[in-house]
């Protein structure tokens, strides 16, 4: 099921890079006496209110969805780990002040935090992705902090202390790479859930603006005309729904054989 | 215990401070203001007009004054008044209350009685048919945008099949009914947006009390008791079940933000008049009042969840001894 996951994905990546030769027509070319047509073999999924190309559209989308979800979570995963890895290697009062603030942020409904943030400032695809990103550390916070803890009083960290290694260099050279595990699983998991977060924001109109075209924002100009051109709101919903359980598959396959615990299974 | 609880009681007060601080300094640094809101459709509108408005706001003093003015009159349970409609930010979200509680409690029970037992049977009878139909069903309800999900519903029984209503609490003519009629009416206004605001937790539960249970099955004291030649239903229900449901619990107050969350988008997809709906709104209209009183409210009835969820541990794990 990983493998299927991993492979949906390379596609989606293989379709986003090369989207201008695959796409029938420019995403944003209007046809306006062609509008609101069903899926036919001109246009395989449909066309829009402005007689746009669906699939064409789906297919440039395909670029914002994945670079949405890949910048939100590697800002999420920069964060989350520097400062697991502080508070762990360091503990005392830093420990204390970076756990109290993570404990802060996980009892906030997050996505109001989200929602306030991009409707004050203006929202566009970066705002989107930064804000997302900076909601997203806390709970990898917790994960790499505890994994800190035990892996300091290990031997080799010891031993590296003891050849009068900066603390920088066993943080990041001695203790981030036994760290890795369960950070590439939180990642794989979070690129799918800020892929979701985008959506739910795009369908309150305050995700990746039009006409720039990501799946969230296609499926909300869609959902006006669901009664009468359901093709617009069913295809994107299930770009985002593959593209997400591609990334939870290949996230929980990896967690399976990265996990020293499941592996005892 | 009643020490346990005052003492998380009183934890709980650093947490709605930072919670209010980090509410409070967003609402307020962000560029464009309610007087902006009000006058900014008219570009007649003077300088000084606006500066009065700031001013009659509050919004002239530095933010830590007006952060200091602001709890201060929180703690008298004072939350402001509204800019929009010069309400009581109070009486607005007590009016929305009742609505997100109910939809929201009533999820949380349709999650953990769906979810239970199908964590249960899966972990049970791993790599059966069951399990494996249990596993798609988890891994779509992982990945399916909720919103979207929503539409789809809202389309198939409310237009193609017209058998549940897509919008609202009440049907337009609800105090003509009887109470039976007005009971039945807000239970089928109530079926859409509670298994849509339930999916997601239910797929989460379910792999959850599944993996819970399977760990607790390898145990030895399982073991013992097989041997001892107790009937296979004692072994799950008595033995198993019990120490399966600990984490279980946890993980149910720990889903309370993502309820509470999903609420903004559920609650304005449905019409429902509920706390998430009112605090979207006053997102869009820069009502800070109101926000603040709903980012307030929503953070403590997260903590309240969260405190209830420990307390409950006490009751099925006799190992924990609060001091």
């Amino acid at each position: 099921m990983a493998m299927l996951g991993a492979l949906i994905i390379f596609s989606l990546a293989l379709v986003a890079v090369i989207a201008p030769l695959i796409a029938p027509f420019s995403p944003n070319h209007q046809d306006i006496l062609h509008r609101l047509e069903p899926p036919s073999t001109k246009h395989p999924l449909g066309t829009d209110d402005l007689g746009r190309d669906l699939l064409s559209r789906v297919i440039y989308g395909t670029r914002i969805s994945l670079l949405v979800g890949f910048v939100a979570i590697g800002i999420a995963i920069i964060i989350g780990s520097i400062l697991g890895l502080l508070s762990g290697y360091f503990g005392g009062w830093l420990d204390t002040v970076i756990m109290r603030f993570v404990d802060i942020m996980l009892c906030f409904p997050t996505f109001f935090l989200i929602l306030m943030v991009i409707a004050f400032l203006e929202p566009n695809i970066w705002t989107v992705m930064v804000v997302i990103g900076l909601t997203g550390w806390p709970g990898l916070t917790r994960l790499v902090r505890g994994e800190c803890l035990s892996i300091r009083e290990r031997g080799f960290v010891q031993a590296a202390k003891v050849l009068g290694l900066s603390n920088t260099r066993v943080m990041f050279v001695h203790l981030l790479p036994n760290v890795m595990a369960p950070i590439l699983v939180t990642a794989t998991l979070g690129i799918g859930g800020a892929i979701l977060t985008e959506s739910a924001l795009s369908f309150l109109g305050l995700g990746v603006q039009p006409p720039t075209p990501s799946w969230g924002n296609i499926l909300t100009a869609g959902k006006d005309y669901i009664t009468v051109a359901w093709w617009l709101s069913l295809y994107p919903g299930l770009a985002i729904l593959i593209t997400v359980l591609a990334y939870n598959l290949l996230g929980e396959g990896l967690r399976d054989v990265l996990d020293p615990r499941m592996m005892l299974e | 215990m009643l020490e346990y609880i005052v003492r998380r009681l009183l934890f709980m007060i650093p947490l709605l401070l930072g919670i209010t601080i980090i509410t409070f300094v967003v609402v307020h640094l962000s560029p464009g203001g309610p007087a902006d809101m009000l006058t900014g459709l008219s570009p007649k509108v003077s300088a000084e007009a606006k500066a009065r408005l700031h001013s009659l706001y509050g919004l002239d003093k530095p933010l830590h004054v007006q952060y200091w003015l602001w709890l201060s009159r929180l703690v008298r349970f004072d939350f402001g008044r509204s800019f929009k409609d010069g309400r009581l930010v109070i009486i607005k979200i007590l009016e929305r209350l009742p609505a997100t509680l109910l939809l929201n409690v009533l999820s949380l029970l349709l999650i953990f009685f769906i979810a239970l037992p199908i964590g249960i049977i899966s972990a049970v009878r791993q790599d059966s048919f069951f399990d494996k139909g249990m596993t798609v069903f988890v891994f779509l309800g992982f990945s399916v945008p909720a919103f979207w999900l929503a539409l789809l519903l809202m389309v198939l029984f409310g237009v193609v099949l017209g058998w549940l209503p897509i919008s609202g609490m009440h049907s337009v003519n609800f105090p003509y009914f009887s109470f039976w009629g007005k009971l039945w009416d807000i239970i089928k206004h109530l079926i859409l947006p509670v298994f849509v605001s339930a999916f997601g937790g239910l797929a989460y539960l379910s792999r959850y009390s599944r993996t819970s249970m399977l760990e607790v099955l390898r145990q030895d004291y399982i073991r013992t008791a097989r041997a001892k030649g107790l009937s296979e239903k004692k072994v799950i229900y008595r033995h198993a079940l019990r120490n399966a449901l600990i984490p279980i619990v946890t993980l149910l107050g720990l889903s309370l933000p993502a309820l509470i969350g999903g609420g903004f988008i559920f609650e304005t997809i449905f019409a429902w008049p509920g706390m998430g709906r009112l605090g979207y709104q006053a997102i869009m209209a820069r009502d800070y009042p109101v926000i603040m009183g709903v980012g307030v409210i929503a953070a403590l009835l997260t903590l309240l969840g969260n405190l209830i969820a420990d307390i409950t541990y006490a009751f099925i794990d006799p190992r924990i001894r609060y001091r």
